[in-house]
Parts: C-alpha cells; sequence; structure tokens
C-alpha cells in the first residue's frame, strides 16, 4: 500500500489509495484503487489480468489432451474440479460414457479437491481478520490432500489426473485405504478448528453483518456457489443439475441465513463435512463395484496398453496417433459446467470437427465475484475490505486466466 | 431439463418474440437461440422477466470469432434460472465497427464480461459504462483472441539491467512456432478423385 493523495485541500479526508497487486491479503495480484472517505470505502476499482496467461488463445492451438493441464493452473487450490469441467465438455460433445469406476474417482477427487479448497480459503481467510492459528491447522490436513493428488497423478498440484472418457490411471487399493482412515480423522480436526473460530467474539466482530449479499445481488452479479447458499438459496449443480454419480449419493447443502461473511463461513465450514461424507459413499461404492475400467475400452479416447503395444502393430499406431494428432471432436458447441468449490466453473466449447477446439470459453466463477467487490464494500471500512475479499474466495488463476 | 420442456420453451419464445429470434436450435440438449443484434436488449430483458422463461442470472458473455464471415464475431449470452433450473444459449453477429447495445442496463455483472469480450476481440458496445481492456497489459495494442493474433504475440518484455526497468521489444522466437497440420487427406478425402468432375462434364457436354 503506498500512494496516498489528497485530492482536495478542502476535504482532507478523502484518499485514494492503492492496494495491491503485491499485498497478502489480496490472495494474488490485485490491485485495487480505492477512493476512501476517511477510513469509509466510497469506490473499488479493481485491476486484474496481472497474472492473464492467455490460457483461452493457447487452447486453440493445443490438441484436446494437451489443452487438459492448462486447467490445473487455473484455479490451482482445486485443479481436477476444473479439469472435470474441461472434460465433461469434451464427452458432451463426442457422446461417451464414462465408465462407473471413473466416474467415482473423479467424484471422490473433486470432493477432495473442494475440501483442499476450502481449507485453504478458511484457513487464510481466518488470518486475514487475525487468527494465526488455524491456518497452521488447515495446512497439515491440506497437505495430507496434496499427497493423495500426488500418489494418484504423480503430482501435488498441477495433476493433469482426469482424461476425457475416464481417468488416467487406476487408483491402487492402499491408497482407497488411506483416503478412508483420513476421512475418520479429518472432521475431529475441523471440530478443533471451529472450536477456535466459529465462536471466537473476535471472529464474529470482524465477519457478522460484513458483507450481506442478498438476492437481488446473486441475481445482478451472477453469483453461484457459496456466495448464493450463504444468503439462503439452495442452488447447487451437484444436485440441480447432478452430472457423474452425484444424483446417487447421499448429502446435504448447507445453506446459511443472512449472507454475510460468517455465514459463508460457517456454509464451507460444513460443506467440507459433506464432502467428507461424499469420499466415503465413493470409497464404499468402490469397493463393492470391484475392479473395472476407467477409461473406455476399444475407444479412439484411451491409450492401448503397453502389453498391447508390445505385440500388436495396429495398438502402436495408435498411441502414437493419440498422443501426435489427438482426437477429432464432432462440430458443434457446448457448454458444461461443474459446481466447483468457488461456484459454477463452465466451459463453453465450440469444435470446428478437427483435433483442436476452435473456440473455448472459460468461465470462472470468481470473475463475477470480484467484479462485485465495488458494491459489497462500498459504505464498509477499510479493514472489512480484506475480509469481504477473503470470503469472496477468489484465486486469479482462474479470473485472469 | 427434458428435450421436450425446452422445444416448449423454444416455442414460447418464438412466438413471443419472432422478430429478434432469427432461429432456435437443441443441440446436445442445450437450447440455441439465433437473435438479432439491435434487438438483443429487448429479447433478454423478456427472457429476464417472462415468469416462464425467469433467466435471471446472467453467467457468462463471450466473443468467437469467424473471420472468414462477413460479420466476422459472435456474441454468446449463457443464461442460468435457478427458479425453473434451466440454461439457455443466444448467439448474435457483428463486425468490427458495429456495437452491440451492452447488457449492462439489464445485468451490472456484463460490465466485465464486456470488458472482456472487446479487449479480447475488439468488439464494441454500445452504451458501455466503462469500456476499458482488462485482461491485457496497460497499454497492449492489438486483440488477442482474433484468429489473425500471433500466438506468441507481438512484443516481448524483459528487465534491463542498464536501464533499470522493464523493456518491451519485439517478439524474436529463436525456432519458429510450429503449428502442426493434424488434418490427414486420407481422412478427408471423399470417393470423388480431385479431376473427377471434369470427365462428368465431359460426359454432360455430349
Amino acid at each position: 500500500m503506498a500512494d496516498t493523495i489528497h485530492t482536495s485541500i478542502e476535504d482532507e479526508r478523502k484518499f485514494t489509495l492503492n492496494f495491491g497487486p503485491q499485498h497478502p491479503a489480496a490472495h494474488g495480484v490485485l490491485r485495487m484503487i480505492m477512493d476512501l472517505d476517511g477510513e469509509v470505502v466510497t469506490r473499488i476499482d479493481s485491476h486484474i489480468g496481472l497474472l492473464h496467461r492467455g490460457t483461452e488463445k493457447l487452447l486453440e492451438y493445443k490438441t484436446y489432451l494437451q489443452g487438459m493441464p492448462y486447467f490445473d493452473r487455473l484455479d490451482y487450490c482445486s485443479p481436477m474440479n476444473q479439469e472435470h469441467a474441461w472434460c465433461l465438455a469434451i464427452e458432451k460433445l463426442l457422446g461417451v460414457e464414462v465408465p462407473r469406476r471413473a466416474s467415482l474417482i473423479r467424484v471422490m477427487y473433486s470432493e477432495i479437491g473442494r475440501i483442499m479448497s476450502h481449507l485453504l480459503n478458511i484457513g487464510t481467510g481466518v488470518m486475514d481478520v487475525g487468527a494465526l492459528t488455524p491456518i497452521t491447522w488447515c495446512f497439515e490436513e491440506r497437505e495430507k490432500l496434496c499427497v493423495f493428488y500426488e500418489r494418484a497423478s504423480g503430482s501435488r498440484m498441477h495433476a493433469a489426473y482426469f482424461r476425457p472418457g475416464g481417468v488416467h490411471q487406476d487408483l491402487p487399493q492402499a491408497l482407497i485405504d488411506d483416503i478412508a482412515s483420513w476421512c475418520e480423522f479429518f472432521p475431529t480436526a475441523m471440530d478443533r478448528v471451529e472450536s477456535l473460530v466459529t465462536e471466537n467474539r473476535i471472529f464474529k466482530q470482524r465477519n457478522v453483518d460484513i458483507g450481506v449479499v442478498d438476492i437481488k445481488t446473486i441475481m445482478e452479479w451472477g453469483f453461484s456457489g457459496v456466495m448464493v447458499r450463504g444468503s439462503g438459496l439452495t442452488w447447487d449443480l451437484r444436485r440441480s443439475q447432478p452430472y457423474e454419480c452425484y444424483d446417487e449419493l447421499d448429502f446435504k447443502i448447507p445453506v446459511g441465513k443472512n449472507g454475510d461473511n460468517y455465514d459463508r463461513y460457517v456454509c464451507r465450514m460444513e460443506e467440507m463435512k459433506e464432502s467428507t461424507k461424499i469420499i466415503q459413499q465413493c470409497i464404499e461404492l468402490l469397493a463393492k463395484e470391484g475392479p473395472g475400467p476407467v477409461l473406455p475400452r476399444d475407444s479412439k479416447l484411451s491409450p492401448p496398453r503397453r502389453g498391447e503395444m508390445k505385440n500388436s502393430m495396429e495398438a502402436l499406431i495408435h498411441h502414437f496417433k493419440l498422443y501426435t494428432e489427438g482426437f477429432h471432436v464432432p462440430e458443434g458447441e457446448c457448454y458444461a459446467a461443474v459446481e466447483a468449490p468457488k461456484g459454477e466453473f463452465g466451459v463453453y466449447l465450440v469444435s470446428d470437427g478437427t483435433n483442436k477446439p476452435y473456440r473455448a470459453k472459460i468461465r470462472a466463477p470468481g470473475y463475477p465475484h470480484l467484479q462485485a467487490m465495488d458494491h459489497l464494500s462500498k459504505g464498509h471500512m477499510l479493514a472489512d475490505v480484506s475480509a469481504i475479499l477473503g470470503t469472496l474466495d477468489i484465486v486469479f488463476g482462474e479470473i485472469d486466466r | 431439463m427434458s428435450i421436450e420442456a425446452l422445444k416448449d420453451l423454444a416455442a414460447h419464445i418464438e412466438a413471443t418474440h419472432s422478430d429478434s429470434v432469427r432461429a432456435s436450435q437443441i443441440v446436445v440438449g442445450e437450447l440455441t437461440l439465433l437473435a438479432e443484434r439491435d434487438h438483443i436488449i429487448s429479447l433478454l430483458r423478456f427472457l429476464r422477466d417472462d415468469q416462464q422463461c425467469n433467466f435471471e442470472t446472467l453467467i457468462d458473455i463471450c466473443g468467437v470469432d469467424y473471420p472468414e464471415r462477413s460479420d466476422r464475431f459472435e456474441v454468446v449470452y449463457h443464461l442460468l434460472s435457478m427458479r425453473m433450473n434451466h440454461r439457455i444459449r443466444v448467439r448474435i453477429r457483428t463486425d468490427e465497427e458495429t456495437p452491440v447495445p451492452s447488457a449492462t442496463v439489464l445485468w451490472p455483472a456484463a460490465n466485465w464480461f464486456e470488458r472482456e469480450a472487446f479487449d479480447m476481440y475488439g468488439i464494441q458496445f454500445s452504451d458501455h459504462p466503462d469500456l476499458r481492456r482488462i485482461l491485457t497489459d496497460y497499454g497492449f495494442e492489438g486483440y488477442p483472441l482474433r484468429k489473425d493474433f500471433p500466438l506468441t504475440g507481438n512484443y516481448e518484455v524483459r528487465y534491463d539491467d542498464l536501464e533499470k526497468r522493464v523493456v518491451y521489444e519485439p517478439v524474436k522466437l529463436t525456432q519458429e512456432y510450429r503449428n502442426f497440420d493434424f488434418l490427414s487427406p486420407w481422412e478427408g478425402m471423399t470417393s470423388q478423385i480431385p479431376g473427377d468432375e471434369k470427365a462428368v462434364s465431359e460426359e454432360a457436354s455430349e
């Protein structure tokens, strides 16, 4: 923070304050130009795009398979949820069926991603208002989830694990068992965090009735995810427009009452517990279904097995063609959305029938949320800005793309 | 959302807004309206306020570039109704000069989406309160998502130790960007081999 300018000599209470682009409470590279009247915010002009990498342009020059890892780098707090939207869009145009086992693994890892994202958000959000302990406890759990990512995909963050048609590799049973035992323990760890934060007087003073989102704001500003549920609307794509096997799973949708920062915090806390239940149900179903394929068999989407390639010329050709040319997606357009931890993450895909997308538009949930920053913060104190920014749950990877 | 319900919805919209909707289609379970640029605001307002449509949430606005068309750009609106639990897509066409009426009068959320479409494609929006660039660098030139914009861009930046600042220079590539053409002539080939049409026309002339 620097550059305080007195706009006029008569009115010395008016400030223009430059917040960011390098500020720990900005959760990334956000530059906000704030007009203040004393300590009260009168206007916020957000400058974004400092992390713009041209993902959509790059996707137009890569095959569908090569484009997939870019999605990890959008919302890097929950990488696999983004991959999921990309795969769903491709599958919708191709009309392929995902094998049962792959579908369960995808749901399981999407929920792990949701917990990862919420842990990070709660940890840092609470730190923004002054509590220093919960972030260490949250990151301890998050670290274990990163290890689950690594054991499935080989990478802690940028997994590139999902594939159009399924997932890359099957999970070893030892990993599934470890996830199951983590699920047993995790609610206790969250209870410890809650005992510090939820009823904490300072935390409540900083968050109750701050950044209140009403129904009108939700509709006008295109909100989704926790920003909607915190205000009492039961809107969750997993329930209302179910994809994968969410319609078979039993989970609750936590909703808030007042739509303030505090309610959104509680919603995220409860959502993590529901996600744990979903993971446990997936593990049960995986055990019940037994082993099976994780990619469609005899399809142009999945590579041949190593063993086949040693003996079959066709398999070798297929492998080469899949990883150089890729597969062709029929001409058309579609929009596929998932309930990402931050809200509705959608991909609008236009295909011209070749092996590369003609246009891929990424609809990031944080984009409209951050846009409403001016609307939400107006009339609040300067110190509330970082608290509101925290509960919007923005990540610049997905906003700037 | 069943296909029948989408068909009913499409019929309802086309019946009431026949002048602004050119056509409607349902592909992969998604309803798309092809609309007239000049009537877009009245159509979107109807979609938002009508009881049967009730598309209260603006999900996305984006541009698509088709350089070979005379109206080279498409502006695509995605709308969602949380109450009715359905979605719709509205597409309009425009060119580089003709502005599209801004949807900010209906949804303030349209502001940044339209700024992005302007930034990426140079699509103009009339009556937009603040049509600035949004994602690209300060002082950026050109429209990066247009099909004729190079993937590598035109300028690269580096920190100059002598001048003690970041300097902009034209892009120098040590190796040409390799954009492989994977469209195999064998797959694209039809039963008619080039030259066949001569034989047909000769036969016809006889």
